[in-house]
């Protein structure tokens, strides 16, 4: 909550700012601490969803999974391969059908 | 000071599962934090999105992704003018660890590689150079990804991910030539503070032929409209490249090395390419298609203040106003159609804040009879590009550009 309400702070601050004739830009730049937000939300159930919730939210948050459009089984193989193999996720070969198996029964051809 | 993370650095698979299960428990034990939601009518569903202000230094911002954050700018801030706010401006980052806290002391920006005279730079080494503006649109390459039909996946953005602003700092071209570029160098590569949750996975980087770098408008920039940036829009420096997509303008930028040769790290060799055609455009599955790597943006318009699917009375004035921006040229000019494209008239310009950046411009609009009316909008670039009736494909969604529609109802 205090952050939600810091957060608010923040933006008025920076609103009123804004409003302002364009300000001259600064000539001293000050550290800065922030902290960022978590996830709230979570996986829809599905084949595997407990391999999938242990490979696929580590990286990103499941929201990533949760927009996507209805994408076929060939194009989410390629895309968990792309995961696996470029962007080095540490699945393992077993987890690899799994996984597809799930994003293509949630997020698959309707 | 230099790799601190809300979440960590480099994770071991243990690690990734202990983190994931930390995760789980803190959102048990945290308050919902999006406030309300909302539709980018996106073809085909998955298009509802929260509207959150949960993010620090950032006010009300459709949510993409929480980690790493992609948010949206909605879309009537750019009704409100030229400038895209700060808070407002859109955030995307491609990596987990991304540092939570920057010191000002002990910040560096190294320049290394194929040079003279390698050196590190402090922040107030930085802003002692010659200070440069410019203002410049900030366009993700993959901006209304969510439109393309069929659907591509990727962050499913609607239009906003784009912003403005006045970006303040130094020529790229001045602190190249400080530590002096030999002869012989080919490409100059920038590297932010982010880094990838996994230590072997590409670190992300991306960069530029030497004759562009040291153009004199490619530029660091330690303020966006008179202010600091925001840390999520890439405090404290940011690469800024005026006219290209935002995929180059790399964000909390600490190392810049000189290349004798081409790169070939992945983010410049496999992502972020484009079929070698013209508008990028390809049919789904085509075969044989030369792959490039993304470079300028294209011209684009938009109408923003009449949304699409709107009442509006008949036989009343609604003058439509909006943006428009030449992508890597200025704007010649702006015409509407409120006819479907059947007629089409000069809008009125606004101020022109530099060639880069976005241009106001209004028209007027009395729909004489009850009824449909499909809007449109197209500008044309000072370089004589203009914008297309037909939809540009290719399978990362990029560079979509065609002529918006908004349709409205007279009543």
């Amino acid at each position: 909550m205090m952050r939600m309400i810091l957060g608010f702070a923040l933006v008025s601050a920076v609103a009123v700012t804004a409003a302002a004739a364009p300000a001259r830009a600064p000539t001293v730049l000050k550290s800065v601490d922030v902290t960022l937000p978590d996830s709230s939300r979570t996986l829809p159930d599905g084949p595997n969803l407990s391999v999938v919730d242990g490979n696929c939210v580590s990286c990103h948050s499941a929201g990533m999974i949760l927009n996507q459009p209805a994408l076929s089984k060939a194009t989410w193989e390629a895309e968990v391969a792309k995961m696996r193999n470029v962007f080095k996720a540490p699945i393992d070969e077993k987890d690899v059908a799994p996984i597809v198996d799930y994003l293509t029964a949630v997020k698959g051809p309707k | 000071m230099r790799r601190t993370s809300s979440i960590g650095g480099p994770l071991t698979r243990r690690g990734l599962l202990r983190q994931a299960g930390a995760a789980t428990l803190a959102t048990v034990a945290s308050p919902a934090w999006a406030q309300t939601m909302t539709s980018l009518r996106l073809p085909g569903g998955a298009d509802t999105r929260p509207v959150t202000s949960a993010f620090p230094q950032k006010g009300a911002m459709i949510l993409q992704r929480t980690r790493p954050p992609l948010l949206e700018t909605p879309f009537e801030v750019y009704d409100q003018g030229v400038f895209t706010p700060n808070d407002r401006f859109f955030v995307r980052w491609h990596w987990a660890v991304i540092p939570t806290s920057v010191d000002a002391e002990s910040f560096r920006l190294k320049i290394h590689g194929h040079v003279n005279r390698a050196s590190s730079l402090t922040l107030n080494d930085v802003l002692a150079l010659p200070r440069f503006e410019i203002v410049a649109v900030n366009q993700c390459s993959g901006n209304s990804r969510g439109f393309f039909q069929p659907r591509v996946a990727g962050g499913e953005w609607a239009n906003g991910a784009m912003g403005n602003a006045r970006w303040t700092g130094v020529r790229l071209k001045d602190v190249l030539d400080r530590a002096g570029v030999k002869a012989g160098a080919v490409q100059v590569r920038f590297n932010g503070l982010d880094m990838p949750l996994v230590p072997d996975a590409p670190d992300f980087m991306k960069s530029l032929a030497v004759d562009h770098a040291r153009n004199g408008e490619v530029m660091i920039a330690y303020a966006m409209n008179g202010e600091p940036l925001p840390l999520l829009n890439g405090f404290p420096l940011r690469l800024v490249v005026p006219g290209w997509y935002a995929t180059y303008w790399v964000k909390m930028l600490d190392d810049i090395e000189v290349l004798d040769g081409p790169d070939t790290n992945f983010w410049m060799k496999t992502a972020y390419t484009i079929p070698d055609t013209p508008r990028a455009d390809m049919k789904p599955g085509q075969a044989g298609v030369t792959m490039v790597p993304i470079n300028r943006m294209n011209p684009r318009s938009f109408i923003t203040n009449v949304k699409d699917g709107a009442t509006i009375p008949a036989g009343k004035p609604t003058p439509v106003r909006g943006i428009a921006f030449g992508g890597d040229a200025g704007v010649k000019r702006v015409d509407v159609s409120t006819d479907g494209g059947k007629t089409w008239r000069a809008a009125r310009l606004g101020k022109d804040e530099g060639k880069y950046g976005f241009r106001r411009w209004d028209a007027p609009f009395t729909p004489a009879v009850k009824g449909d009316y499909t809007l449109m909008v197209r500008c044309t670039a000072s370089n004589g590009e203009m914008q297309p009736a037909e939809p540009n494909w290719n399978p990362a969604g990029f560079m979509r550009n065609v002529i918006e529609l908004t349709s409205v109802s007279a009543t």
